[in-house]
């Protein structure tokens, strides 16, 4: 999906991608609705001029629905300098300058798109550890709760949460965070 | 002599940057300045954070996100001078309206308009299994966004499940607003009046009637700059106080419509930028508000950076789960907001600035004095629209407004 304001340049854009074997599924010129037009076409990158004011909602759009992240290239023109593309960036964007030679079309993206996966990648890995930790904390604190309620030993305890769980088909952690709720409500 | 680049997006509170520029302040601290137009904030961001711009006017938000960690992409930025309060409204589209009316008659004539008018659509349209109404600000880390939920949380409208709420950048905004695209939105001037002036749209509540003199844009730095180049950033902060004084003047707020109007800064029509000036407010369908401090650009210290706004914007940010984690708010928004060089550069003018960092909103109801060893500095209202007070150094649970605990 290309957005730019500037149609001749989305145009040349355009040649340049279909030229490095690309699809275009959509192009978006300027609508209020950026957010409803990637939900209903669903491409797998987007490429946006870095002068579009559209830029704020995707970068909404990458921030909030994590639901299906994806790519984003920018094109920055000539006269922003070297500088924005040495100092940019986190791995969900990447800044091209004066990237519209076809022939460095189809590097620049695969590269983007690399970059974009290790992210997350990254994120997810992130994303799981903290889950895991919040796990092992909502453990201890039913554990805590047995061994007070029932005057059970830590092992003790331990060793009921996991007999509930197996019983139940379902994790510790669940079996764990009822434990807990069920504390709250009594 | 090398020339600064500030940036800035099309809004009328780029006031101040524009008139140091066209009125000779910067010129008259010995620099030299090129002010550049962006239409996005995530583009000026990168162009501060690359060196391609040497100043922003920002969203108050972005600064204080990047110092929290919030916003991976940005830099280390500080702010030693906000660029003016108030300035929004929270808009309801001509569509939405009619419901509104149709559902609560009485509502065309409450004053200001809360969100439970919206309440039986909420539910109307939760049960016809419509989709919820569609409301949009200009960015996640904007006054504006955190204005409307808060708008919405007081009536007990829950943004993230009774509503869906999206980024819309300004210039669209309008045109989303007619085409059904939204249902209504935050946004500041000129936009909220061109929707009405168009046709599309009707003012339910004023970021003034929300909360008196609220905080909006920043001049920020990055640390860097501010720590390389100690001298031109202070002279850069005298040429905007000096401009900020000229801005607020009733003499000359002609003057600054005319030129705000130009197509190279906000690029609408000088009427309706001058009405907003004069706090003429034309709401729809014919009604009118004056509200004469709906823009302040100097008056009521408005540049003063407050650490205690620094720490609001924080809290809603972790009010809003944008935020995570126990960290000190207190220091963080120290970091961003810097006091100590706004003094700095007002006392090189001779204007009084505040000498405390943080201050209680929504206690005062009328004008008040802020004293200062030096004289008294005369103040305006901080009051929020449903009575609550926000105390920067109090229950950190506390965010102000009917809490929406989830």
């Amino acid at each position: 999906m290309i957005v730019d304001e500037n149609p001749d340049r989305a145009a040349l854009i355009e040649r340049s991608l279909v030229a490095a074997g690309y699809q275009i599924v959509a192009r978006v010129i300027g609508r209020a609705d950026l957010q409803a037009a990637v939900n209903a076409v669903q491409p797998d990158v987007i490429v946006i001029d870095m002068e579009s004011p559209d830029r704020d909602t995707l970068e909404d759009m990458s921030r909030i629905t994590r639901e299906r992240p994806r790519p984003t290239v920018m094109f920055v023109d000539r006269s922003d300098s070297d500088s924005i593309r040495a100092a940019v960036q986190a791995g969900v964007t990447a800044y091209v300058v004066a990237g519209l030679q076809p022939e460095r079309v189809r590097p620049v993206l695969e590269v983007a798109i690399a970059r974009f996966n290790e992210f997350q990648d990254l994120r997810r890995e992130l994303e799981s550890a903290r889950s895991s930790l919040e796990d092992r904390k909502v453990i201890e604190r039913a554990k805590g709760i047995l061994m007070k309620r029932r005057g059970l030993a830590e092992d003790e305890a331990f060793r009921l949460l996991r007999k509930m769980a197996m019983d139940r088909k379902t994790r510790l952690a669940t079996v764990a965070r009822e434990v807990v709720a069920a504390a709250e409500v009594l | 002599m090398t020339v600064l680049r500030l940036g800035f997006v099309p809004l009328t509170d780029c006031a101040v940057l524009a008139v140091a520029q066209a009125k000779g302040m910067f010129a008259r601290h010995g620099i030299a300045v090129q002010l550049g137009r962006e239409v996005s904030w995530a583009s000026l961001r990168d162009k501060l954070m690359a060196g391609a711009v040497d100043g922003a006017q920002l969203l108050a938000g972005m600064p204080l996100a990047a110092a929290a960690g919030i916003d991976p992409a940005a830099p280390p930025l500080l702010t030693a001078c906000g660029l003016g309060l108030n300035g929004n409204a929270i808009t309801l589209s001509s569509a939405l309206w009619v419901r509104v009316i149709a559902a609560d008659p009485a509502a065309a004539t409450r004053r200001p308009l809360t969100a439970d008018v919206l309440w039986p659509l909420v539910d109307a349209d939760r049960r016809a299994g419509r989709p919820p109404l569609h409301l949009a600000m200009v960015y996640p880390f904007a006054a504006h966004h955190y204005q409307l939920r808060y708008w919405l949380a007081a009536a007990g409208i829950d943004p993230d499940h009774d509503v869906r709420l999206s980024v819309v950048p300004p210039p669209r905004m309008v045109d989303a607003l007619a085409d059904g695209a939204i249902d209504g939105c935050c946004v500041g001037e000129p936009w909220n009046s061109l929707a009405v002036r168009r046709g599309v749209g009707r003012i339910a509540i004023t970021g003034y009637e929300l909360w008196n003199n609220a905080p909006e844009k920043v001049f920020a730095v990055t640390r860097r700059f501010a720590e390389r180049n100690p001298q031109t950033h202070l002279a850069v902060l005298r040429a905007l106080l000096e401009a900020s004084a000229w801005a607020d003047a009733p003499e000359n707020r002609d003057e600054l419509a005319r030129l705000l109007a130009a197509e190279h800064l906000v690029g609408a029509p000088a009427g309706v930028i001058a009405a907003a000036l004069a706090g003429d407010i034309a709401l729809g369908g014919g009604a009118r508000l004056s509200l004469p401090d709906f823009h302040v650009f100097h008056r009521y210290a408005a540049t003063f950076p407050w650490v205690s706004h620094g720490i609001w914007f924080l809290r809603q940010m972790r009010r809003w789960g944008q935020l995570a984690g126990a960290g000190d708010l207190t220091a963080i928004a120290s970091e961003v907001y810097r006091p100590d060089l706004y003094r700095e550069a007002a006392s090189a003018l001779g204007m009084l600035a505040p000498e405390i960092d943080l201050k209680r909103e929504g206690v005062h109801t009328r004008p008040w004095a802020l004293e200062t060893s030096a004289g008294s500095i005369p103040m305006g209202p901080d009051a929020f629209f449903d009575g609550s007070v926000f105390d920067p150094l109090g229950d950190a649970d506390f965010v102000g407004g009917a809490m929406l605990t989830r």
